[in-house]
């Protein structure tokens, strides 16, 4: 990877993003990141995306939330089980609102656990690969390229007439 | 995130905004330097939070005895402001996570200032349960924890219920509010300079909108969604339960949760109006926040309206037909007792004064739906004093029946509490983006070069 050399194109409408992405991957060249101001999920399809695994993140923490609320509830009962208002020890219809908020609790930490590992946030490395109108109204397409492919990736890129093409070898360490 | 196939029905909710890079500056404008009016409304509410202050000091001093609290009347001013911000803080959730879910076409510019109403109203209300316990330095038994002794709480109690439900509910709308801004602070960062831009820098986490960050955070926004749409039901329940739980006449009814978040939306979407009709007036947000989205917002309040006048109509009907001679006595002095005036304020700004938003002209009008919408905020208070005061005072026995009356240190605690809450959304104005930026790009016309569809599924025009 290390002599490879990065491609940025700025885009201003989105068919040309994905037109580029979708020849870029034609040609083999997978290592490709997007970069959008809004979830534009033409792009997102273009990069073939699959399940997030943070939807098993939610299930997983609101499942221990759960388990954990009950699991409260029930042994400090149990340590010092004295009977109040006559209900019994176990009082679940009670312990089950507990629960609930320990499963919302939890279900919610972990699901930003979750997208934090797998968006890779936060990102602290120099913002070597970006442009700030990536964030206003520009769609940008960041491609590593093998020096003998540069040509050919250069041209897909110039064919869907970006507003701004640059050749970026220093961000290829950057990059994702 | 909305997909191509909900496209709005009707026109574009948007009409006047043509490119995507006018929404950040536009939206990123008034974070520029504050004018005097707002320097004015923030020494206004830092003078608020010095009265919350003082009137909370002279009572931490002196003890809870300040207060106007004594039996039978032992929850007053306190409980119903806090059931008051806990209730403003529902329709901020409604409007980000449920509307969300349901994909509402008008929800993208009103809810960030929403869901930030709702973080500072909850955490204006967590004030009230610590100023209420009297000796706040013992607050923190409310919370389980190892202690010396292997005690307890009592898991059956619901005001137990509570702690965890209302932390609960500030932690996940905290988390939701941050989550969401996100995107947007990293829209901010790129167009500020100096200082802001380290600011923004850090608190945008690095975001830089890449497919994979857009992947993974579209599917953790739908799952926080979809968790907080149940916890912000089941919130206005248990508070209502603090209440239906007890055998107080007047309280002890099954109907009290579905009521007690019907109320909480209806103020909720009251507050929303009251809050964001200056801010479109002052920075200029026309184009954003358009008569469109106040007309859906007023259908909110007409639909819930209606609910909790369903709900009032129906405790007077069902103590009247039980039989039950307490309870009828009880409701017999909500409308005609000593507390006649708060029962009425009540039922007039709550039920009667909304019967406006019938009219298409109404709702149509911003001074009137602004107006309305402080009728309900005070209605809405009112109501929970209703429910609170005079049913503890007008219990089971005639020689325990007795008045209430607020203390100047309760009101001023009140007082300042809109203060408190005025503080932090006068600085979430002036430092985050008031219009979640990313979002409302979702709605407006997707830029294509070509008109015709250049791919399967790639549509020109209004997604």
């Amino acid at each position: 990877m290390s002599d490879h050399i990065g491609l940025l194109a700025s885009f201003d409408y989105v068919d040309s993003a994905v037109n580029a992405i979708e020849e870029l991957r034609g040609e083999g060249l997978k290592d490709i990141t997007a970069y959008m101001p809004y979830p534009d999920h033409h792009i997102e399809e273009a990069l073939g995306y699959d399940q997030s695994p943070v939807r098993v993140w939610a299930l997983a923490g609101g499942l221990c939330g759960a388990a954990g609320g009950f699991a409260f509830t029930s042994f400090t009962s149990m340590d010092w089980p004295l009977v109040t208002g006559g209900k019994p020890i176990l009082s679940i219809p009670a312990y089950f609102i507990i629960a609930f908020e320990m499963a919302v609790l939890f279900g919610v930490l972990s699901t930003v656990i979750g997208l934090f590992i797998n968006s890779r946030l936060p990102y602290i490395k120099p913002m070597v690969v970006y442009d700030p109108e990536f964030s206003a109204g520009k769609f940008g397409v960041f491609v590593t390229v093998p020096p003998d492919r540069l040509g050919r990736a250069r041209d897909i890129l110039n064919g869907q007439e970006p507003s701004d093409l640059r050749e970026d070898p220093e961000g290829v360490r950057h990059a994702s | 995130m909305s997909t191509a196939t909900e496209v709005p029905r009707g026109a574009v909710p948007h009409p006047d905004i043509t490119d995507l890079a006018e929404v950040n500056r536009d939206v990123l404008r008034p974070l520029g330097r504050p004018g005097l009016g707002w320097w004015m409304m923030l020494a206004l509410a830092i003078a608020g939070i010095g009265l919350l202050g003082v009137s909370w000091g002279f009572q931490m001093w002196k003890g809870i005895g300040v207060t106007g609290l004594a039996s039978p009347v032992g929850w007053g001013v306190y409980i119903t402001t806090f059931v008051f911000w806990v209730g403003i803080a529902h329709s901020g959730t409604l409007i980000s996570a449920i509307l969300f879910l349901f994909r509402a076409p008008w929800r993208q510019s009103i809810y960030r200032a929403a869901e930030a109403m709702t973080v500072f109203a909850v955490m204006t209300a967590g004030l009230f349960p610590l100023i209420h316990v009297g000796r706040v330095w013992h607050a923190y038994w409310l919370i389980p924890y190892p202690n010396s002794r292997f005690l307890w709480p009592n898991f059956r109690s619901p005001l137990v219920w509570d702690v965890f439900a209302v932390t609960t509910y500030f932690t996940v709308s905290a988390v939701f509010f941050y989550l969401g801004t996100i995107p947007d602070l990293a829209a901010a960062r790129d167009a500020a300079t100096g200082l802001r831009k380290k600011l923004y820098k850090v608190i945008s986490l690095g975001w830089r909108g890449t497919d994979r960050e857009w992947h993974h955070f579209g599917k953790a926004y739908i799952f926080l969604a979809a968790l907080a749409t149940p916890l912000v039901l089941s919130v206005h329940s248990v508070v209502s339960w603090d209440f239906a739980v007890a055998i107080v006449p007047g309280w002890h009814t099954t109907i009290f949760a579905p009521y007690f978040v019907a109320g909480a939306i209806y103020s909720g979407v009251a507050m929303v109006i009251t809050l964001t009709v200056p801010l479109r007036k002052a920075f200029g947000l026309e184009a954003y926040l358009t008569t469109k989205h106040y007309d859906a917002m007023a259908k909110l309040c007409l639909l819930t309206s209606m609910i909790v006048f369903y709900a009032y109509l129906s405790e007077f009907f069902m103590a009247w037909y039980s039989g039950e001679e307490v309870e009828r006595a009880a409701f017999w002095a909500r409308l005609f007792g000593p507390y006649w005036w708060a029962a009425w304020t009540m039922l007039v700004c709550n039920a009667m004064v909304p019967i406006m938003l019938w009219f298409k002209r109404v709702r149509y009008s911003i001074p009137a739906l602004f107006t309305i919408s402080i009728f309900v905020n005070i209605g809405m208070w009112f109501e929970r004093y209703v429910i609170i005061a005079t049913s503890l005072h007008h219990e089971y026995e005639p020689f325990a029946w007795g008045m209430y009356r607020p203390s100047l240190t309760e009101m001023g605690v009140m007082v300042g509490s809109f203060a408190w809450f005025g503080f932090w959304f006068l600085l979430f104005t002036r430092l985050l983006p008031p219009v979640a930026i990313a979002e409302l790009k979702e709605v407006l016309p997707t830029p294509m070069r070509r008109a015709v569809p250049a791919h399967g599924g790639l549509e020109g025009g209004d997604r």
